[in-house]
C-alpha cells in the first residue's frame, strides 16, 4: 500500500490506482465530465486538473497514477485557475440556454458550471453550431451542445463492442456522428443518453415531457428478460414518462439495455384495458368488476362440473410476478386442474427434477475463463449478458458457439459450429464424443454418442473447454423452445460434467425461475402448454399472454382457443382477445402493481407499484385471489402482495434456492436426427417477447424491429429457389401460411430460414422450429 | 567532400555529389561502414549509447531532448517487440530540412536507423513521412527496396545473423501527427491524436510496445557519430549543443533554403549565408525555431548564436531549425493572424483547452486585423494563452500560444495601432 494525501486528507492507495479513484473513495468530488468508471481513460475534458506537488503544471486526476508521498490540491488556486480555465472553454461554445434544453436540472455542465463558471461570459465571438443528426427512434440529438468528452464514442468501443458513434474531423470541426450507418441500432444504445454528461444526446421518447425535478423516482424490476434489471421509473401525475438504470454491480451494472429503457411505453398503449368486457352473443359488454369475476367463477365451475377439471388449461406468461405464478397455480390446482404451465414458447415441456437458473451468479459470468454457448441469439435474447460475456472475451476467455446462425456477437468468438436447429443435438454430440475421445467420462452420454463423427470445430470446442479454469456451458432460448430440448440439455450436462463446466440456462423471462420455484407447472398426470394447444381443451385461463404470439405453433393454438367453449383473459391489454375470449378481465401492467420478480441466478427482487393501474383495471394478484374465494377455494386470503409472496416462498430467497436444478428431464439420451428440406429458425425476437416490447412504439421503430418482419435466408437459398430479396415471398408450413419479404442473411446456417416467433406476421404460422416452404408469389 | 569529419556538413554533404540519394554514392564515401563495423564486432549497446551521450546530440525534431538520454529509458532485458519509429511528418510551417534528408541522403537514415535499431533491440522500424511529400514516401520507398537487396535490411544482414526490417508509412498530413504518440496512433490506422502521458512510449509505444521515436535528422546523423566518434561529433558544436543542424531559412532572404551549419554558429551568419534581407528593407523580426516558436525582434535575435541554449536564453527555442525571416515590410497583426490560423485549423480537437481555445485566440485576432479590434483585446489573448498553456494533453496547446504571446509582447504597439486606427501600423 501507498500512502497520498489529497487536500491534506491521508489516504492509502494501491499501485495503479489514479488520483481519482483515490479522491472518490475518499469523498473528495474531482470535477470531470469525460471520466466513467466504466470507460477507459481519455484525459480529454480537462475539467479534473489538480494540483501535484512538484508537478510543473496541473495534472488530470483521472489519468494520473498515484505515486507514494505524492501531495495532491484539488482546490488550490493552481488547480481552481485550471479548472475555471476549462470550465470557460467549455462554455464559450455551448449554448447557455439551459432552460430550452432538454437536459437542464440535470446536467452536468449546468451543475459543474454553477461551482468553476462566470456568472457571464466574456466570450464574444459567434459561437459554434453543429448539425444535428439522425440517431433514430431512441436517441435525440442536439449536437451544438456536444463537449467532445467522447463517453459515447467509447461506450460503443469498449461495451457495446461495435463504434457506431464516431468523432470524425478535427479542432473545432470534431463531431460526433453516427459512423457506420445512418443510425444507431445497437441493443445497448440508449445508454449514451446516461452518459452524455450534457443535452446532446438525449431520450427522444422522453424529450420535452417534463423537468426532472417534476418527476418522482420508483425503484423497479425490469420485466423483460431474466436478469432483473434495476431500474427507476419517473413519474409525473401518475404517468411513468422515462426508465433509467439504478446501479447494481451485480445485476445490470450501470447499464439498461433498449428494452428495459423504453418498453415503459407500452403503459399508455391505446389498447389498454380499463374495465372488464363480457362476451354476449357477439357483442361485447363493459361491465362491473363483480358481475364479470361472477361470470367468470360460474363459467369456469359449470365446464368443471360437465367436462371436469382436466377440460381446463391454465396458461400464464412467465413475466407475471412470482406472487401472481403462485396464485394462479394455487387456483388451478383448487379447481382440480393439473393443465398449467408457463412456458408457451416451448415445444419441448417434459418435467424437469426443478426450476433452471443461471448455475452462477451473473456477476461470474464476466470471470469466466470457457464458455460453451448453445443455441442463443443472445444479443437479442440478453443484451446484458451478452456485455458480460464480452467482457470476459476482453481479459481472454474463450468464447464457444454452437447455433443455428452465425450471428455476430461483437466479440471474439473462438470456434464455433454452426448448424441448422434439428442439428443442434448433434454438433453436441460431436463435441460430447470429442472430450469422450480426449479421456473424459460421458457417463449416460457415453452409448448416444459412441458412433458420431467429430469435426475439427468440435474437437477444437472439446479442447477449449478442457482448458482454463472457471467454465461455463450456457443453454439459450433456442435451446430451449427447440423440440430437441431435452436432449440438448442431456448433451449439454453431459459436456459440462465432462469437462468440469457449470451447467447454466439463460433464462429469458422476468420470472420464469420464480414460476417453476413455486409450481406453476403441470401435475403429475397434467398436460404441459405444447399439449395443451396439441389436445384442445374446453376452456382456458390465461393470464398475461397474447396467445397467438406466445405460443410455440401459433396456428396451433388459433385452432385450440376457437374450438374451446370458454376462455378467461387476465390481461393489461386488449390486443386479439376479442377473437377468443370470453371474458376479459383488465389487470395491471408492469409498474402498477406490487410484487417481485426471481432473476436467471435466483435473487428475489420486490417492488412497489409505481403508478395507479389504469382506469379499472386491478393487480393479477387481487383478481386471482377473488376468484379463488368466489370458486370457494381455500387459501385465498391475502391483504398484500407481501402475505402471497410468504405463502409462496416461506423461507424468501432460501425457498427458491432449494428448487434451483439444472439437471434435464428423466430418461434416456437419443440422438435425434438432423431434418432434410428447409426449416423454420423462429426465435423470439428482441422487440416481441412480452406485451410491453410489442406496445413500445420507438423499440417498434428500431431496426431490430424491422428486421423482424422480414423472412431471412441464405443468399445461395435465395437463388437456388429462384427468389429474390427484397420480393415478398410466400411461406407454407404445416398449419398455415403467411406471406412476408424476403432478406437476405449469409450467416444463417445451410437450410435455414429465420421467421421470426411471437411476430404478428408469423402468428399464422406453425410451429416455431418446424419444416417450412418457401414459394414465390 | 565526404563523409568525412573535416567537413561539418552532417546529412547534407550528399548534395555535392550526382546521384546524391544512390547507394552507390552513400557507399562510394563510407556510408554503412558504421553499422559494418558494429555488426562485425558486435558493439555493444551500452557502448553505442555511451557514444551518443558524448555527442550530445539532441533531437532535431523540435524539442531538443538529449537522443542519447532517450535511447537509454527503452527497457533492456523486455523479451517481446520493439520498434523504432523515425519521425518525418515535417508539418511545422517554416521546417523543410528532414525532406532533403528523404531526398539526397536516403540511406544514411536507413543507416541511423538500422544502428538504432541494433542499438535498442527493435524488431522492426518505421518512418512516418507527412502526407504532403507523397513523391518521398515513394522515393524513400526506393532507396529502401536499394538498401534491402545490398543485404542491409531483412534476414541474416550483412552475414550477422541479426533480423530487422524498415517500412515506410506515410501520413495524410495532418500537423498533429508531427506529435510523437499521434503519430503512433496514425501509424496503428487510428486516429491521429495524442496519447496522454504517461506511460510514455518508451514503456507503450507503437501497439502497445515499447518505441523511440527520433526525428528524422536525429536518426541521420547517427552514423556520423559511429563513424568519428561521439567526442568528434560533440566538438562540431559546442557543449550541450553537438554536432551540426540543418536551418530552414525562408521569408524575407535573398536565397532562401536549407544551410546546415555547427550549432553555436552566429545567426548573422547564416543570414550572410541567405544571401541577407531584400535590399532596400531591414530585418524587423526572426522566428528561429518554426511558427510555434516565439518570435524575437531583430536586434535580440542578431545578438543570438543558433544552438538550443542561446536562442533559449534569448526568450524563444531552437525548435526545428526553421528560422522565418521578417523584413519591415511585414505586418505583425497579419503575421500572427495566419499563424494562429494554423493552430486553430490543426488543433487535433481532443482536448477542452487547445479546442476551443485556438479558435478564440484566431477570432480575436482576425477581428483586431480586420478593424474590429477592441483595447482589452490584447490582454485578453494573454489570459486566454495562460489558459491553454499547460492544461492540454500534447505541446500544440503551447505552440499556439507562443507566437501570440510572443507577438503581443514584443509588437503590443502594432496591436494597438491597429485596435485604435482600424488600420495597419506598417506603411501607414
Amino acid at each position: 500500500m501507498l500512502l497520498i494525501e489529497i487536500d491534506g486528507k491521508e489516504i492509502e492507495v494501491a499501485q495503479g490506482e489514479t488520483v481519482m479513484d483515490a479522491a472518490q473513495r475518499a469523498g473528495i468530488y474531482i470535477p470531470h465530465f469525460c471520466y466513467h468508471k466504466k470507460l477507459s481513460i481519455a484525459a480529454n475534458c480537462r475539467m479534473c486538473l489538480v494540483e501535484v506537488e512538484k508537478a510543473p503544471k496541473p495534472l488530470p486526476a483521472c489519468a494520473t497514477p498515484v505515486t507514494d508521498g505524492m501531495k495532491v490540491s484539488t482546490r488550490s488556486a493552481k488547480a481552481i485557475t485550471a479548472q475555471k480555465g476549462v470550465m470557460e472553454f467549455l462554455l464559450i461554445n455551448h449554448p447557455l440556454d439551459c432552460p430550452i434544453c432538454d437536459q437542464g436540472g440535470e446536467c452536468l455542465l449546468q451543475d459543474l458550471a454553477v461551482g468553476y463558471g462566470e456568472s457571464a461570459s466574456r466570450y464574444q465571438e459567434p459561437k459554434r453550431v453543429v448539425k444535428d443528426k439522425d440517431l433514430g427512434p431512441l436517441i435525440a440529438t442536439d449536437m451544438t451542445r456536444c463537449i467532445h468528452c467522447s463517453r459515447c464514442v467509447r461506450f460503443g468501443q469498449e461495451i457495446a463492442g461495435l463504434m457506431e458513434l464516431g468523432m470524425p474531423g478535427r479542432g473545432e470541426h470534431t463531431e460526433v456522428m453516427p459512423f457506420l450507418e445512418t443510425q444507431v441500432s445497437h441493443e445497448l444504445s440508449g445508454n449514451v443518453i446516461d452518459l452524455c454528461p450534457v443535452g446532446a444526446l438525449t431520450s427522444k421518447p422522453f424529450r420535452f415531457s417534463a423537468r426532472p425535478w417534476e418527476l418522482s423516482r420508483r425503484r423497479a424490476v425490469s420485466p423483460h428478460d431474466g436478469l432483473g434489471a434495476n431500474l427507476a421509473l419517473h413519474v409525473m401525475h401518475n404517468r411513468v414518462l422515462r426508465a433509467t438504470p439504478v446501479d447494481n454491480e451485480a445485476i445490470n451494472e450501470c447499464w439498461l439495455a433498449d428494452r428495459d429503457r423504453f418498453s415503459y411505453q407500452a403503459l399508455a398503449a391505446e389498447d389498454r384495458l380499463t374495465r372488464p368486457l363480457v362476451r354476449e352473443g357477439e357483442r361485447w359488454l363493459e361491465v362491473d368488476w363483480q358481475k364479470a369475476l361472477a361470470q367468470a367463477a360460474g363459467a369456469l365451475k359449470v365446464i368443471r362440473d360437465t367436462h371436469g377439471a382436466e377440460a381446463i388449461g391454465f396458461l400464464a406468461s412467465p413475466q407475471q410476478t412470482v406472487e401472481e405464478h403462485y396464485l394462479f397455480a394455487k387456483l388451478a390446482q383448487g379447481l382440480g386442474c393439473e393443465n398449467l404451465d408457463h412456458r408457451l414458447d416451448q415445444a419441448d415441456c417434459s418435467a424437469l427434477p426443478g426450476a433452471p437458473w443461471l448455475g452462477m451468479s451473473i456477476a461470474e459470468l464476466g470471470e469466466l475463463d470457457r464458455v460453451l454457448l448453445i443455441g442463443s441469439t443472445l444479443r437479442k435474447e440478453q443484451p446484458l449478458i451478452a456485455q458480460r460475456l464480452r467482457q470476459a472475451v476482453k481479459r481472454g476467455a474463450q468464447l464457444n458457439v454452437v447455433h443455428a446462425a452465425d450471428d455476430d456477437l461483437l466479440c471474439k468468438v473462438a470456434h464455433k459450429l454452426i448448424t441448422r436447429p434439428s442439428g443442434l443435438a448433434r454438433a453436441l454430440a460431436e463435441i460430447a464424443r470429442a472430450l469422450a475421445e480426449a479421456g473424459r467420462d460421458l457417463g449416460a452420454a457415453a452409448a448416444a454418442v459412441a458412433g458420431v463423427a467429430v469435426s475439427d470445430e468440435a474437437r477444437a470446442i472439446a479442447a477449449s473447454l478442457l482448458s482454463g479454469e472457471r467454465k461455463a456451458v450456457l443453454l439459450g432460448a433456442v435451446a430451449r423452445q427447440h423440440p430437441h430440448r431435452s436432449d440438448m440439455h442431456r448433451l449439454a450436462q453431459a459436456i459440462a460434467a465432462a469437462s468440469g463446466a457449470t451447467l447454466g440456462v439463460l433464462v429469458d423471462s422476468a420470472d420464469a425461475v420464480g414460476a417453476a420455484a413455486v409450481g406453476c407447472l403441470p401435475g403429475p398426470r397434467g398436460l404441459g402448454a405444447a399439449a395443451m394447444v396439441a389436445q384442445p381443451r374446453k376452456a382456458y385461463v390465461l393470464l398475461g399472454i397474447e396467445p397467438y404470439l406466445d405460443a410455440q405453433d401459433a396456428a396451433g393454438m388459433r385452432h385450440a382457443l376457437q374450438a374451446s367453449e370458454l376462455v378467461i383473459a387476465l390481461s393489461a391489454f386488449k390486443g386479439t382477445a376479442q377473437h377468443y375470449a370470453h371474458v376479459i378481465l383488465p389487470v395491471a401492467a408492469f409498474a402498477e402493481t406490487d410484487g417481485a420478480f426471481v432473476n436467471m441466478e435466483g435473487r428475489v427482487q420486490d417492488f412497489r407499484a409505481a403508478v395507479k393501474p389504469a382506469g379499472e383495471a386491478r393487480p393479477a394478484w387481487k383478481v386471482l385471489r377473488v376468484l379463488g374465494n368466489l370458486l370457494g377455494l381455500d387459501g385465498f386470503d391475502y391483504d398484500t402482495a407481501e402475505a402471497v409472496r410468504r405463502a409462496a416462498l416461506p423461507e424468501a430467497e432460501a425457498s427458491v434456492r432449494a428448487r434451483l436444478d439444472n439437471s434435464p428431464a428423466a430418461g434416456e439420451l437419443r440422438l435425434p436426427a438432423a431434418a432434410d428440406g428447409l426449416e423454420r429458425l423462429g426465435e423470439t425476437p428482441i422487440y416481441q417477447g412480452d406485451m410491453l416490447a410489442r406496445r413500445a412504439p420507438a423499440l417498434q421503430a428500431t431496426r431490430d424491429s424491422e428486421n423482424a418482419r422480414l423472412c431471412w435466408a441464405r443468399g445461395d437459398l435465395i437463388e437456388r429457389l429462384g427468389l429474390a430479396e427484397g420480393q415478398p415471398v410466400r411461406i407454407v408450413q404445416e398449419g398455415g401460411e403467411s406471406v412476408m419479404k424476403l432478406g437476405r442473411d449469409d450467416r444463417l446456417a445451410d437450410g435455414v430460414v429465420r421467421i421470426a416467433g411471437s411476430h404478428p406476421l408469423s402468428s399464422k404460422l406453425g410451429p416455431r422450429y418446424g419444416a417450412a416452404r418457401l414459394e414465390k408469389m | 567532400m565526404s563523409l568525412n569529419v573535416a567537413n561539418h556538413k552532417v546529412c547534407s554533404w550528399t548534395q555535392d555529389y550526382d546521384q546524391p540519394a544512390s547507394l552507390a554514392t552513400y557507399t562510394a564515401h563510407g556510408g554503412y561502414e558504421a553499422l559494418r563495423k558494429i555488426l562485425a564486432e558486435k558493439t555493444p549497446a551500452e557502448d553505442i549509447i555511451a557514444q551518443v551521450k558524448t555527442s550530445a546530440l539532441r533531437g532535431r525534431g523540435g524539442a531538443g531532448f538529449p537522443t542519447g538520454l532517450k535511447w537509454s529509458f527503452m527497457p533492456r532485458g523486455y523479451a517481446g517487440v520493439k520498434y523504432v519509429v523515425c519521425n518525418s511528418d515535417e508539418g511545422e510551417p517554416g521546417t523543410f530540412k528532414d525532406r532533403d534528408i528523404l531526398l539526397y541522403n536516403p540511406h544514411q537514415l536507413i543507416e541511423g536507423m538500422l544502428i538504432a535499431g541494433y542499438t535498442l533491440g527493435a524488431a522492426a522500424g518505421y518512418n512516418y513521412i507527412h502526407g504532403e511529400i507523397f513523391e518521398l514516401y515513394e522515393s524513400w520507398q526506393g532507396a529502401l527496396e536499394e538498401a534491402r537487396r545490398a543485404g542491409f535490411l531483412g534476414k541474416n544482414i550483412l552475414g550477422s545473423g541479426w533480423d530487422f526490417d524498415l517500412f515506410a508509412h506515410h501520413g495524410y498530413g495532418a500537423y498533429i501527427c508531427g506529435e510523437e504518440t499521434a503519430l503512433l496512433e496514425s501509424i496503428e490506422g487510428k486516429k491521429g491524436q495524442p496519447r496522454f502521458k504517461p506511460p510514455f512510449p518508451a514503456s507503450f509505444g507503437l501497439y502497445g510496445k515499447p518505441t523511440t521515436i527520433n526525428n528524422t535528422e536525429t536518426l541521420a546523423s547517427i552514423p556520423w557519430i559511429m563513424r568519428f566518434g561521439g567526442q568528434a561529433f560533440l566538438e562540431l558544436g559546442k557543449p550541450n549543443n553537438g554536432g551540426s543542424k540543418l536551418f530552414s531559412v525562408s521569408g524575407h532572404v535573398n536565397k532562401p533554403g536549407n544551410y546546415e551549419v555547427p550549432l553555436g554558429t552566429p545567426f548573422a551568419e547564416l543570414l550572410e549565408m541567405a544571401g541577407g534581407v531584400r535590399a532596400g528593407h531591414s530585418l524587423k523580426a526572426v522566428i528561429p525555431g518554426g511558427s510555434s516558436a516565439p518570435v524575437l525582434p531583430a536586434e535580440v535575435m542578431m545578438a543570438c548564436t543558433l544552438d538550443f541554449d542561446s536562442i533559449a536564453k534569448a526568450g524563444s527555442m531552437l525548435g526545428s531549425g526553421a528560422v522565418i525571416v521578417m523584413d519591415d515590410s511585414v505586418c505583425m497583426v497579419k503575421a500572427l493572424e495566419r499563424l494562429s490560423y494554423f493552430y486553430f485549423e490543426e488543433s487535433c480537437g481532443q482536448c477542452t483547452p487547445c479546442r476551443e481555445g485556438t479558435g478564440w485566440l484566431y477570432r480575436i485576432v482576425h477581428r483586431i486585423e480586420h478593424g474590429q479590434g477592441r483595447p482589452e483585446d490584447l490582454d485578453e489573448l494573454l489570459r486566454i494563452g495562460r489558459n491553454i498553456g499547460g492544461n492540454t494533453i500534447c505541446a500544440l496547446g503551447e505552440a499556439a500560444v507562443g507566437p501570440v504571446a510572443s507577438f503581443v509582447k514584443h509588437f503590443r504597439q502594432e496591436f494597438e495601432y491597429h485596435i485604435e486606427h482600424k488600420k495597419c501600423l506598417v506603411g501607414a
